[in-house]
């Protein structure tokens, strides 16, 4: 398979989203798959970021291993990553502003500097984003991408600001392809342009599409990082989509508006992150009580508390679960990937209105938030729309109304306020079939008993209603890689991997937490030689509730968390270790010594530094190993001082300038 | 104007007796509301009462209506939900002063300055009652409660002020001691365009030995007495709300027409939320997918 991984590193404010995008539309519309990830570097002041398009002729599942092109838009994303790039690649960089050292590349790997005074001259005065333009026209050449199609792309994102601005893109994109053309030899790719259209998308506007597609017309949302942009999405097409997009107070409100919607009979959603479920819950065990419809996302970030608001975790499992007080039926949806976004929504919603209660769909900042291309009739208008049982109609004939009655499902035909002859009041004190109190006055523990068992009874609709989880690959493998949610792309790439080493892994990858398809994952993991628990999170927070609900305690997990997505490569190596009985070690890699020389330089020395050779020395008094870490100047490469990081802690012993 | 039909309060008998102590307050607002609406020939399927927790939201459990007995605090947010999906709706919001001047007061600014066309009353008797006697956010300075065994030391919520301040277009008192005059006011906010208080005070006969029954009866005294007072005078409003000892106002303090939020939004124009088709044309649908190509 034909790929190629480009990276597109700079600050915030230089373009880079729009670069990226302009690039991946680009290669979608040839026909070819993207998958890109936007990773925010937090140890550069300013806010860097790091983006990562891979693109190939077959579908990818995640941003891959290698680096193939650096489009540098600053000095420091040429030191930082000018090193990744894999032999045979290119460092595009503005050679009037920034320098490369060769020393910091590979073998065979081509510097492609550019001088962006001279190219972009003839276009009066340009903006600096659009040093970006020119890089993506010489990626264009060096890439054997299709330049037509690159203009193309500009057309369109530029259509609304007029032919002037398409023009002056348009000549600036040029002028960096010609440049190349004319100075550089192509890096070698031949691809196989399909021209098959594909839609390039994100699963919060998934989340957000399928909702409306499946009939929500009321969104609530306070803002909060990754959650914000289903917002967006709805803000921008609500109008167009006949949906209420409230903004509100707080937390609180936005559930308990969502809930006030959807008990009114309006397919209601809202989303959040961790912090903003936290002040949820007791609303969500409101609408456990009285048996109102509403759907919640919970889009993970890096926890606890305020946590790492910009990057993926997986860790927030225990407190969806954990969600208010008391037993009560509800559903926990974790979509696999960008398309499932779409169709978990759709099914969030009718489960919430055909059982009636919560359903919460767990994603994290990975799936919601990267963007990539996916099947151009993967989605559809024509979703299913299943309202469950309601009452439209009740003539006196059939007597009291019983919004709360007893029935073998679990599932009270619901009447909405409005309707003639079921008045009722929905009460969140525990209550009779016709919603008459049992928590004061009239307490009962007969009927509190079967009110609950009816209640509880709707799980095992929901049971039937989703799909058990099968086992993908190979039956006898070696080993099983567990993972639920958003991981299930990287660890096929894992296992594609390791099929490559020889080692025969199959995948059981799980989207319902609640319901949760016991008997079936027991079967699947019973024939299983060895089980790794795969997960984004510090305790193995979905390893305890498999052992929890099947008795099962797999051999082994692979646990991250330090809120960056998993790589394939990272998977493979920690199953490897694992099948050869190698420890696995959590001492402080050399890249990560670099990482955190990094951090400190621009937090508490000066961006006139870089971190220079490191090595590691042996004990420094302080009872373990150190990294010894040189600090350099940027400008001219001389020794300005050391610092000691700890092997194992990672603790920044000392800093000792250079007298 | 179509000719209302009016109804008799039978027409909102409720299946339960109240539980509320004898001679509570709240029993002359659930009077009040029944009388209200009649009045307005507000059908029993056409009103949703809401309330949160504590004795006065126990109310809609006493009324013959729709109703939600929602979560301590969030009446209003949940309210205003109902009354997003379903704006054909009279959406009343009853609870006491802890639930909408204490754990609820966000949503309670915030629904004022939306301006969403909701009644809220509250049942404002100075003391948590259902927690059995507990100093609220309207206890008086220095009161004794049983969480204030040495006097309250913090300064009373005026929330008429607040809410005049907060953006409220209806602003208005009542005393269960003059249950007419207050149905009338529950009436005007029902009518009313926009989101209306109506603060009522409603003595607390078992926890509250201070503002009773006749502390209020020897204070009060009806804005409306006063040829001079103008109700659509903010400033003038916002002093009067500050008049607190001897003479204590009662009556509507303040009216004004503005848009409310339903008048602003996009999607009502095809009529309520709940009565609308769902999902999306396949036209819609494809221009959406065009945006991501």
């Amino acid at each position: 398979m034909r790929e190629i991984t480009i990276g597109i590193g700079g600050a915030a404010g230089d373009g880079l989203d729009k670069s990226g995008d302009t690039l991946a539309k680009t290669a979608g519309r040839l026909g070819l798959y993207v998958y890109a990830y936007n990773s925010y570097q937090s140890v550069i002041r300013g806010g860097h970021i790091w983006l990562r398009v891979r693109v190939a002729e077959e579908k990818v599942f995640s941003h891959g291993d290698g680096l193939n092109v650096l489009i540098a838009l600053n000095q420091d994303s040429i030191e930082r990553h000018a090193p990744e790039v894999n032999s045979g690649g290119a460092v595009i960089y503005n050679s009037d502003k920034f320098k490369l050292d060769p020393v910091l590349l590979r073998d065979n790997v081509l510097p492609v500097p550019l001088p962006m005074v001279t190219l972009t001259k003839p276009f009066g005065k340009v903006q600096p984003v659009m040093q970006n333009t020119v890089a993506l026209g010489a990626l264009m050449f060096l890439a054997g991408l299709d330049f037509d199609t690159n203009v193309g792309v500009l057309e369109d994102t530029f259509k609304h600001k007029g032919q002037a601005v398409i023009d002056q893109n348009a000549g600036i994109a040029r002028a960096g392809y010609d440049y190349a053309r004319d100075t550089f030899v192509p890096l070698g790719y031949e691809w196989n342009f399909t021209r098959t259209r594909r839609p390039f998308v994100t699963g919060n506007e998934l989340i957000a599409l399928g909702a409306v597609a499946a009939g929500c017309k009321f969104y609530s949302a306070y803002p909060m990082t990754p959650a914000s942009s289903i917002l967006h999405w709805m803000a921008s097409h609500g109008e167009r989509c006949g949906v209420v997009v409230k903004q509100c107070e707080d937390e609180l409100a936005v559930a308990n508006m969502a809930i006030g919607a959807g008990h009114a009979g309006v397919r209601a959603m809202c989303a959040t992150s961790g912090g903003g479920f936290a002040l949820m819950t007791e609303a969500i065990g409101m609408a456990g009580m009285i048996e109102a419809p509403v759907v919640i996302v919970e889009v993970q970030r890096g926890g606890p508390s305020t946590g790492v608001p910009t990057k993926t975790e997986q860790a927030d499992l225990n407190q969806v679960f954990g969600a208010s007080q008391g037993d009560y039926p509800r559903a926990i949806i974790a979509p696999t990937d960008t398309t499932d976004c779409f169709y978990s929504a759709v099914e969030a919603l009718n489960l919430a209105e055909k059982y009636q209660l919560p359903v919460t769909i767990i994603s994290d900042l990975l799936v919601s938030e990267h963007p990539e291309t996916i099947e151009p009739d993967a989605l559809t208008n024509d979703v299913p729309i299943d309202r469950g049982e309601i009452v439209s109609d009740w003539p006196k004939s059939n007597g009291t109304y019983k919004r709360y009655a007893f029935t073998k499902s679990g599932v009270s035909p619901r009447a909405l306020p409005g309707t003639e002859g079921t008045l009722y009041v929905a009460a969140t004190d525990d209550h009779d079939e016709e919603g008459i109190l049992i928590s004061d006055v009239f307490t009962t523990s007969a009927v509190r008993r079967k009110v609950q068992e009816k209640r509880m009874r709707k799980l095992d609709g929901l049971l039937r209603d989703t799909q058990a989880p099968v086992l993908e690959g190979p039956p006898n493998a070696d080993v099983t890689l567990i993972g639920w949610g958003s991981t299930k792309g990287v660890i096929h790439e894992a296992i594609v991997q390791l099929a490559s080493e020889g080692i025969r892994a199959n995948q059981l990858q799980i989207k319902y937490l609640v319901p949760f398809h016991s008997n079936e994952i027991t079967q699947i993991l019973r024939n299983c030689k060895k089980t790794i628990c795969i997960e984004a999170n510090y305790t193995g927070q979905f390893a305890r509730h498999l052992r929890a609900e099947t008795g099962i305690t797999v051999d082994h997990h692979i646990l991250k968390y330090d809120c960056e997505p998993f790589e394939p490569h990272q998977i493979l190596e920690e199953v490897k270790a694992i099948l050869e009985g190698r420890e696995r070690s959590r001492d402080v890699t050399m890249e990560e010594a670099r990482d955190m020389a990094y951090h400190y330089i621009r937090s508490r020395l000066s961006e006139t530094l870089r971190p220079g050779r490191i090595e590691q020395r042996g004990g420094n008094g302080f009872d373990e190993a150190v990294w010894d870490v040189e600090i350099v100047s940027r400008e001219s490469g001389d020794k300005r001082g050391e610092l000691l990081i700890g092997v194992e802690t990672g603790s920044t012993y000392s800093w000792q300038p250079v007298a | 104007m179509a000719t209302v039909i009016e109804l008799p309060i039978t027409s909102y008998e409720g299946i339960i007796d109240s539980d509320w102590c004898p001679g509570c307050g709240d029993f002359g607002v659930l009077k009040a509301l029944k009388v209200a609406a009649g009045k307005l020939g507000i059908k029993p399927k056409d009103l949703i009462v809401v309330s949160g927790i504590g004795c006065s939201s126990n109310l809609p459990g006493f009324i013959h209506t729709y109703g939600v007995h929602s979560l301590h605090g969030r009446a209003v947010a949940v309210a205003e939900g109902i009354k997003l999906a379903n704006h054909d709706l009279n959406v009343v919001i009853t609870g006491g002063d802890g639930d909408g001047y204490g754990i609820g007061i966000g949503h309670f600014i915030h629904a004022m300055r939306r301006n969403i066309d909701i009644t809220y009353i509250v049942m404002n008797n100075q003391i948590y009652g259902l927690t059995t006697g507990q100093a609220s956010p309207t206890t008086m300075k220095d009161m004794r409660t049983k969480s204030t065994p040495r006097g309250n030391v913090e300064m009373p919520i005026n929330p008429i002020a607040l809410a005049l301040v907060s953006g409220a277009t209806y602003v208005a008192r009542g005393f269960s001691g003059v249950p007419e005059h207050m149905a009338s006011l529950i009436a005007g906010g029902i009518s009313h365009h926009g989101f209306s208080l109506i603060d009522v005070f409603s003595p607390c006969v078992t926890y509250n030995k201070l503002n009773t029954y006749p502390w209020f009866k020897e204070r009060v005294y009806k804005l409306e007495d006063e040829a001079s007072y103008d109700s659509s005078n903010a400033e003038v409003a916002v002093q009067r709300s500050f008049e607190w000892g001897d003479r204590i106002p009662i009556g509507l303090f303040y009216q004004d027409e503005q848009p409310t939020y339903e008048d602003s939004e996009p999607a009502f124009k095809e009529g309520p939320l709940v009565h609308q088709k769902l999902g999306l044309d396949r036209e819609i649908f494809e221009g959406l997918m065009q945006e991501f190509i």
